[in-house]
């Protein structure tokens, strides 16, 4: 069979694309990176993804795959080892709802509810963060990480919570979970954080409290406007 | 074997009505429950306790929820007729990132256009034509997004064109002429069984509009 071309567009700081590395490199996948500057992107990335102009985009042999949910099926289905999703289907359609959830609810509330507000209004939502945090609380009774005792779909697509959450903590210079509330959020956390592979994927932590310092700065600037 | 499938839904929900199309196009039977949004059932706040939202499948006593996963939920379990997902990886892959831009884009943006006007209501209407222009070109000269026969894409889709009716009134504009090839797809589509018995009559879903209207204080 002739060599197989995996490319990942990324960026260095973005957590959606991190969950396609981790994917590939859990099963053992050998791919090239390609790193993008979303202020200056580059024609290929135009190219593969014309209709959002995102990263990630993954290139398997010539073709692009765009959305990174989208693009974990797509590697699952690819490569059978290490499989991220379960067998069961109702099983799948329970990993599918919490990858959601994590996007549509979590990732929503944390950064764009939480990080990017400030005052009264970043107030009024820290409530409805910790309500959506709860279920993920929930949701980890009895399992070492979301997908049991092995690391799923869901750990991969909420794994930006296990160390973003904590920059973001000391961008906004409040603690949003702690021991009494969210003990196995917290377990899971450092889990998954010092997990194989994980562990050395993360990017560098004072460069993220810079970037993310740098984006709310830019967030409440557009707010007040 | 006795199958328990009740579905929990909105009869102008969209979202319900891609659950129900999948439904039959696989021939299966279930219990249709009408929810009233307004006193939502226990059965209901039990089997989506997350987002308290239809549509719910309940199959054999287990909840599935969010329309796309319910409908992929579906196209699993019932999988010897009407396969809804192709079985090539890159292939599904291009049908389940169309469907996530169907969910991100044409509810919400469909939505501003009944719930606004002026500029805010000219820039939605802008908008919502030019991602109708995408999925025309996603689907080319092919009878159906799924290809010869209706598939996913289908299926995340077509629900909304029950709501067309009442985007265009509201807004004052008219979308057969900026997308006749969508429009004939979505004639096409209805010719099927499965889809003109589960999208309500545009009519009916424009005169709830209107109540909704009225409701929210919207002019």
């Amino acid at each position: 069979m002739a060599e197989e071309e995996v490319k990942v567009f990324r960026t260095w700081s973005s957590p959606f694309p991190l969950r396609v590395i981790w994917a590939l490199k859990l099963k053992g996948v050998e791919f090239d990176t390609v790193y993008e500057d979303l202020s200056n992107k580059s024609p290929l990335l135009l190219q593969y993804n014309p209709v959002h102009k995102k990263v990630p985009v993954l290139l398997h042999n010539g073709k692009p795959i765009c959305e990174s949910l989208v693009i974990l099926e797509y590697v699952d289905e690819t490569w059978k080892q290490f499989p991220l999703l379960p067998q069961d289907p109702h099983e799948r359609a329970k990993a599918r709802f919490w990858a959601k959830f994590g996007d549509d609810k979590v990732f929503q509330s944390i950064v764009y509810g939480i990080l990017f507000k400030q005052g009264k209004e970043q107030e009024e939502e820290i409530p409805r963060a910790m309500e959506i945090l709860q279920h993920l609380e929930e949701e980890l009774k009895g399992k070492k990480f979301f997908g049991g005792e092995k690391i799923g779909l869901v750990d991969l697509a909420l794994g930006w919570l296990a160390y973003y959450l904590g920059i973001i903590e000391e961008v906004i210079g409040l603690k949003l979970i702690d021991q009494e509330k969210f003990p196995l959020l917290l377990q899971w956390i450092q889990e998954f954080s010092t997990a194989p592979i994980i562990q050395e994927n993360w990017p560098p932590r004072d460069k993220l409290i810079a970037k993310f310092a740098a984006s709310r700065e830019a967030a409440l600037a557009r707010g007040l406007k | 074997m006795a199958e328990e499938v009740i579905l929990l839904d909105f009869w102008s929900s969209p979202f319900g009505m891609r659950v129900r199309i999948a439904l039959a196009e696989k021939g299966v039977k279930y219990e249709y429950r009408e929810e009233d949004l307004r006193n939502k059932s226990p059965l209901l706040l039990q089997m989506n306790p997350v987002h308290k939202k239809i549509p719910v499948l309940i199959h054999n006593g287990k909840p599935i929820c969010e329309s796309l996963i319910a409908v992929q939920y579906v196209d699993e379990v019932w999988k010897d007729k009407s396969p809804l997902l192709p079985s090539d990886p890159y292939l599904r892959a291009q049908a389940r990132f169309w469907a996530d831009f169907i969910d991100k884009k044409i509810y919400d943006i469909g939505r501003k256009i009944w719930t606004t006007k002026g500029d805010e209501q000219e820039a939605a209407k802008k908008e919502f034509i030019e991602a109708l222009k995408l999925l025309e070109g996603e689907l080319g000269n092919k009878p159906y997004f799924g290809g010869e026969s209706m598939g996913y894409v289908d299926v995340a889709l077509i629900p909304f064109y029950s709501w067309f009716y009442a985007y265009e009134t509201c807004g004052n504009f008219s979308i057969e002429p900026e997308c006749p090839v969508l429009i004939a797809w979505a004639k096409r589509c209805l010719q099927k069984e499965s889809v003109s018995k589960s999208l309500p009559d545009p009519q009916k879903v424009y005169e709830f509009v209107l109540v909704l209207k009225k409701k929210f204080g919207i002019e």
